[in-house]
């Protein structure tokens, strides 16, 4: 009988060198774990250091495997489980084009604003709104702008980190 | 240490580095590179050798810089020889190799994240001689780690072996740690291994893996293996702990250092093994080894490859003798009979299963044991895929013995078609093969050939006593397959040991699927 799988955010502090992104990205593709989003960015200039942060899913022993796995890579760190090691918290970032005249433009404002969404363009007949939280609120936010035009979505990823004073 | 050129030099470097990945085995590749400012360019000999062999390699470099050079070569060799061994590829483009630098020695080098743990948890080396002490079932399933941790390692498994009394199987890649000649020893594990050491591996209540992974040609159906049994897994890897199996003590660290601190706390703590379960447990052990399961059906006309081994076998013994092999059913025969009593002295195409390994890595031992007698256990198509390599045995005066058992099929490949695929055999038949004696005379070599196994002896002795580089092509009985074997998708209790019982073995289409 199989475990149910799970939802996991991980987090990879990585040396800043060429090519680092592929070695990640290639672990996951070549044995066949999922990305279900990656965020990467630099975060100490000085320290050469990038952030990796990825959401997996898989059943307990192949989110082990996938831990064990990153921390073999050269390159790495660190990893950080956050959905199993120290409670963190998750963000995600959303751009939201809505386009649309009359009530359901005016519906669409409403919306973002029970969000704490921000409008950053604006047209006669269309909206950008940008919106941060939990992945699970901007998908309900995105759901919500379905029938009011909907146009386009872009988001950045999880970025996550954890509570307290201490570094990962 | 590999040297290749850029593009179709780095690209036919792939499979050997894939080899060495899945084997363990520490490889330096520097590759030539087309200069930095064509990278990009679709260039000459361009390749994306970075790219290409990323996932084949422990890790890469593409040094732009020259002054990074002398730090890449250093953390090369360290990455390569520590932890678990693997290859590493360093690509330097041309106007690099061109440029001065300044030098600074490996003292300088620290790698800013590459960590080994080497020491084990105390802890973990404590309940693993609690488990050995209460055994009643036990078993030491060893693999390539105990080998690659080096010679001290081997003669640590000796001395616990010796003082627990429990039996031994080992991999593929194991072989030579435990003397085959010992009593304790059970002789290969796993798809092609003694019917006495599966068994064990299955009724056991306690295996102790040392430097193995679990891997599926030993493990056979995963949710069938070993059900009754605790498990310690010893391994320098911490990502092969709990990968394919479940484990109930895992040990990270070197072997010579976990098996030095299992002595150590096995003697200080005065532990004692349960001598009475022990008695009982070879008692079953020598029943099953009544079966000997590696009996096949001697013939008076046909060479069968079995009689071959075992009398290369014999007419070597005593010898400086070192194996190396191709892949296919000479290689399981060769593993199966060809008694090992010293580590590193059988090189072998474990986890990749690559046709081909075995005359080039046999050119590449004679090369570093001049004196010692080097020979290739090879088969008709393996050995072809490297053929070309006798020129380079006879360029460099490298009197390697091409030991053929030429049974005009891809043999492995035959059987399984004959079991899994109704005899429908595709492509597995050598319609075309080349008159070997004139081949090897052809680059210089000599050529042997024997038909009949009363003609086998002396050309044996004809080919030992060869100064030059030999291939040996013994005709052997066609048809002969490789038992015994566990049928994919059964368990080590289930095993086919002959023709015959291959006939009332059904493989089932979920089995089949598992190859």
């Amino acid at each position: 009988m199989r475990a149910p799988t799970e939802r996991h955010t991980i987090a990879v502090l990585v040396d800043n060198e060429a090519g680092v992104l592929a070695r990640v990205v290639g672990l996951f593709s070549g044995r066949g774990y999922n990305i279900e989003s990656l965020t990467v960015a630099e975060v100490d200039h000085a320290a050469h250091t990038s952030r990796v942060t990825v959401v997996t899913s898989g059943t307990p022993e192949v989110i082990e495997q996938i831990e064990a796995q990153l921390r073999r890579l050269v390159p790495v760190h660190s990893v950080v489980n956050w959905t199993t090691a120290a409670p963190g918290i998750e963000r995600e970032m959303a751009l939201v084009k809505v386009a649309g005249t009359g009530d359901k433009r005016a519906e669409a404002q409403r919306i973002s604003a029970i969000f704490r969404a921000h409008i950053v363009d604006t047209t006669h007949n269309s909206f950008v709104f940008e919106i941060t939280g939990a992945p699970e609120k901007i998908d309900n936010f995105v759901d919500l702008m379905r029938p009011l035009g909907l146009v386009d979505v872009s988001r950045t990823g999880v970025a996550a980190i954890s509570r307290g004073p201490e570094a990962m | 240490m590999v040297l290749v050129t850029s593009g179709p030099g780095a690209t036919n470097a792939v499979t050997g580095l894939t080899d060495a990945l899945l084997d363990s085995i520490p490889l330096v590749v520097i590759c030539g590179q087309v200069a930095t400012h064509l990278i990009g360019t679709d260039a000459f000999q361009e390749a994306d050798t970075v790219g290409i062999t990323r996932a084949c390699t422990k890790h890469n470099w593409l040094v732009k810089d020259v002054a990074d050079l002398p730090r890449v070569m250093h953390e090369a060799f360290q990455i390569a020889t520590t932890g678990r061994p693997g290859p590493v590829v360093i690509d330097i483009p041309k106007d690099v190799q061109f440029k001065k630098g300044a030098y600074i020695g490996p003292a300088s080098v620290k790698h800013r994240t590459y960590r080994v743990k080497s020491d084990p948890d105390l802890g973990q080396i404590v309940k693993a001689i609690e488990l050995m002490a209460a055994a009643k079932k036990p078993l030491f399933y060893t693999g390539g780690g105990i080998v690659n941790s080096g010679p001290v390692a081997s003669k640590l498994l000796r001395e616990l072996a010796a003082l627990t009394g429990f039996p031994v199987t080992s991999t593929l890649m194991g072989l030579g740690a435990f003397p085959a000649s010992d009593p304790q020893w059970l002789g290969l594990v796993g798809m092609h291994g003694t019917y006495e050491a599966n068994q064990a591996m299955h009724d056991c209540d306690l295996m102790i893996c040392l430097g193995a992974r679990f891997d599926d040609r030993v493990t056979g159906k995963i949710d069938l293996f070993s059900p009754g049994s605790k498990k310690i897994h010893l391994d320098v890897d911490p990502s092969q702990i709990n990968k394919n199996v479940r484990v109930d003590v895992p040990i990270v660290a070197d072997a010579t250092k976990a098996l030095k601190e299992m002595l150590h706390f096995w003697k200080t703590q005065k532990k004692q093994v349960d001598k009475a379960a022990l008695k009982d447990w070879w008692k079953q052990i020598d029943l099953w080894r009544g079966k000997k399961s590696l009996d096949y059906k001697q013939s008076s006309t046909l060479i069968k490859p079995q009689y071959a081994i075992d009398r290369l076998y014999e007419l070597t013994r005593g010898r400086n003798v070192y194996i190396t092999t191709e892949v296919g059913q000479h290689q399981m025969w060769a593993a199966q009979r060809f008694k090992f009593e010293e580590p590193n002295r059988w090189m072998t195409s474990g986890g990749l299963g690559t046709m081909g390994y075995g005359l080039p890595a046999a050119v590449g031992v004679q090369m570093a044991h001049r004196d010692a007698l080097v020979i290739d256990i090879a088969g008709e198509a393996s050995v072809q895929m490297t053929m070309q390599e006798m020129s380079t045995a006879v360029q460099y005066d490298l009197p390697i013995k091409v030991f053929i058992l030429n049974n005009e099929y891809m043999g492995m490949v035959r059987q399984w078609q004959q079991l899994l695929h109704g005899g429908r055999y595709s492509h597995s038949y050598s319609e075309a093969l080349p008159d070997f004696v004139k081949l090897a005379e052809a680059y210089g070599g000599v050529g042997l050939r024997a038909s009949t196994p009363d003609e086998l002896d002396a050309k044996i002795i004809e080919m030992i006593d060869s100064p030059k580089p030999v291939l040996f092509d013994v005709r052997v009985d066609p048809k002969e397959n490789c038992y015994p074997m566990i049928p994919s998708g059964k368990a080590h209790n289930e095993m086919i040991l002959s023709d015959a019982m291959e006939e009332e073995t059904v493989v089932s289409d979920e089995g089949k699927m598992l190859v």
